[in-house]
């Protein structure tokens, strides 16, 4: 394997169409020198907070992740309807969908269920599956990683053989194959993605590990009689931690759109529960009559992502920053 | 050399085969008893029996397994159980074509859209343009494709009649304008973010600065030196890209109504076409092993520092 290739091909992620790829090395700076000091040094939050301020791009991202995330936990309380509650007074005459007006802000769709109390409770399903399903699979992906970059040998080539074999189904296309088998559920949703998802950073973890398992570090521990299990958690897992969270980061926003991908194709989160893929699905239809129907899910999704992946930038830069500053 | 590339095409087939006894699997996990689903809902048991002894389901996994490899050997993809008396290879050798023109417009997107606008925000680090691009790059990743192509199917086709609404036709090209753009700008912002940086990288490298001492012309500097770096990841990405979308755009095919190999995929899990799963599924995942076969020797041509780290 030439792995030592510095851009070896083999390390070009298969692009999703539209989901984000995971930038490899042209994109991330290598993490892999980044110690894990950076993160509990106290300058590196307050260095955070300062280039946050500093930056409007970050800062917006990083304010419109939370302002997210609080709508999504409060969300019963926050939306002024029931996002399941048809209203008799959502449809015009005719049956058609109800414009925005004082009374519903964002308009209804074609079932008189208000607009924008969808688009809360679809924030909900978004975040729940992005964090869950990435949360999932970097564990799969971190365990496969970093035991396939210290074992080696034998072990080694199995587990990146089987990683190479899932990457090269399309991610998009693998994941609908999966649910067909398993049935449309959030749950399905969740685990398909998490298992299409864990072999990108099961591919960099590796990567990383192979070059961590040759440091003094390791090679110290090694010789006061410290276990392997123990120095994979507890030595070597810390260094790795900037790489996750980038890479976690990143992973939420692709896990969203997967998801509202599947959910586009019908097979997502099942109906009629509220999500930003089904919305645009079922508002297709009336796109002609109501286009509100199709731009407020498409522009939370846009912006949903759009933070996330500035914020993963922000967050690159600053690790990156510190390092440099604390000289290692 | 010729080492490295043996190894490199034995390892090809080692992944082509695990993706095919994946898809065997796969095949087998689902649920649902195919012998049933071909003989329909109102067959009687026997029947369903008879079928299933036709089909050779009532054999053993691993006589089934080295049925379905021996098939495969032969191209036979199996049957339909949907479409009647359909093969699984003839329908997808049907929809290849649409899908390699909107697979080619796409690749063709990506590098008229995101190769110049690269080398202008690496050229003028920080300028208008630059960030310009760059919102616009981040824009093109973050859009969800099948939004953005709904959006442009909404101005393009049905407010200005600019383009046909959706379906194929004659001239083709017309009707690939749209989906192969909605394909391609997803990449093309990727590549337009790629280049920039390798661009940068290059830019400040130190035989950069000896042709420049050396009183090269800037253009011919970024003629011969700089794009030449810049432009091979963007190469191997292609290859990787073209691969990728030869095995069916589901989203895209099914948004623009192509008939291409995604909406097979699409429309046999719909009706849980089993063979034709498994057939889609796998086509598509070995058009991406074999084109990161063809990308990462070409890649060995094209680069002489691979060549030598591969000659040892």
């Amino acid at each position: 394997m030439p792995c030592g290739v510095p851009f070896a091909p083999e390390r070009a992620s298969p692009r999703v169409a539209g989901v984000i790829n995971l930038p490899e090395n042209e994109i991330v700076p290598d993490l892999v020198g980044i110690e894990p000091v950076v993160l509990s040094q106290p300058n590196f939050w307050s260095r955070a907070g300062k280039s946050l301020l500093h930056d409007p791009v970050a800062l917006c991202s990083v304010l419109f992740i939370l302002l997210l995330v609080v709508v999504a936990v409060f969300a019963p309380w926050i939306a002024p309807y029931n996002p399941l509650r048809e209203f008799a007074n959502g449809l015009s005459e005719v049956g058609a969908p109800v414009a925005p007006n004082s009374h519903f802000l964002l308009g209804t769709d074609e079932a008189g269920r208000d607009v924008l109390s969808r688009l809360i409770f679809g924030a909900r399903v978004s975040l729940l599956v992005g964090v869950v399903a990435t949360a999932l699979a970097s564990t799969i992906g971190v365990l496969i990683g970093a035991v396939a970059g210290y074992v080696g040998g034998v072990t080694e080539s199995v587990l990146m053989r089987f990683t190479d074999m899932v990457l090269s189904f399309p991610i998009l296309l693998f994941c609908v194959a999966l649910i067909a088998v398993t049935g449309p559920s959030t749950r399905n949703v969740v685990l398909v993605i998490a298992f299409a998802y864990w072999t990108y950073l099961a591919r960099v973890v590796r990567g990383q590990v192979l070059s961590l398992k040759e440091r003094e570090f390791v090679t110290a521990a090694r010789t006061l009689g410290v276990g392997h299990f123990k120095i994979i958690f507890k030595h070597v897992m810390p260094h790795l931690m900037p790489t996750i969270i980038v890479y976690g980061t990143l992973g939420v926003a692709t896990s969203i759109l997967i998801e509202a991908s599947l959910s586009f194709l019908g097979i997502g989160v099942p109906l009629p529960q509220a999500s930003w893929g089904g919305m645009i699905s079922e508002g297709q239809q009336y796109f002609q009559t109501a286009p509100w129907l199709l731009i407020a899910p498409g522009v939370a999704l846009i912006l949903t992502v759009l933070s996330i992946n500035l914020a993963g930038d922000w967050l690159t830069d600053v690790l990156d920053a510190t390092r440099r500053e604390i000289g290692r | 050399m010729i080492g490295w590339l043996v190894r490199r095409f034995l390892q090809m087939l080692l992944v082509v085969f695990g993706v095919v006894s994946l898809a065997f699997v796969f095949a087998f996990l689902v649920p649902a008893n195919p012998a049933r689903m071909v003989a329909g809902p109102q067959a009687s048991p026997v029947a369903v029996a008879s079928i299933a002894r036709q089909l050779g389901l009532d054999r053993s996994v691993w006589s089934q397994y080295l049925s379905f490899l021996a098939r495969l050997a032969h191209g036979n993809l199996g049957v339909s159980f949907v479409l009647e008396g359909r093969t699984v290879a003839s329908e997808i050798w049907g929809a290849l074509p649409y899908t390699a023109f909107l697979a080619l417009g796409g690749v063709i997107w990506e590098i008229v859209l995101g190769v110049p606008t690269g080398i202008i925000a690496a050229y003028r680090p920080r300028s208008l343009i630059d960030r310009a691009t760059t919102l616009g790059a981040l824009f093109g990743l973050s859009a969800p494709p099948f939004w953005l192509g709904l959006m442009l199917i909404y101005f393009l086709a049905y407010k200005v009649s600019l383009f046909p609404l959706n379906g194929v036709g004659h001239p083709l090209i017309w009707y690939m304008v749209l989906p192969s753009f909605t394909l391609g700008v997803g990449g093309a912002a990727f590549y337009s973010r790629m280049v920039r940086t390798t661009m940068l990288q290059v830019l400040r490298s130190p035989f950069i600065e000896f042709v420049r001492l050396k009183g090269m012309p800037e253009r011919t500097i970024l003629f011969r030196h700089v794009l030449r770096h810049a432009l091979t990841p963007v190469v191997t990405m292609l290859g990787m890209d073209l691969g990728y979308f030869l095995g069916g755009v589901l989203i895209i095919e099914s948004i623009f109504g192509i008939p291409g190999v995604g909406q097979l995929a699409y429309n046999s899990i719909s009706t849980l076409d089993i063979p034709m799963i498994t057939g889609t599924v796998l086509v598509a995942a070995v058009f991406m092993v074999v084109m990161s076969f063809i990308v990462d020797v070409t890649y060995t041509f094209i680069d002489p520092r691979v060549r030598l780290s591969r000659a040892k």
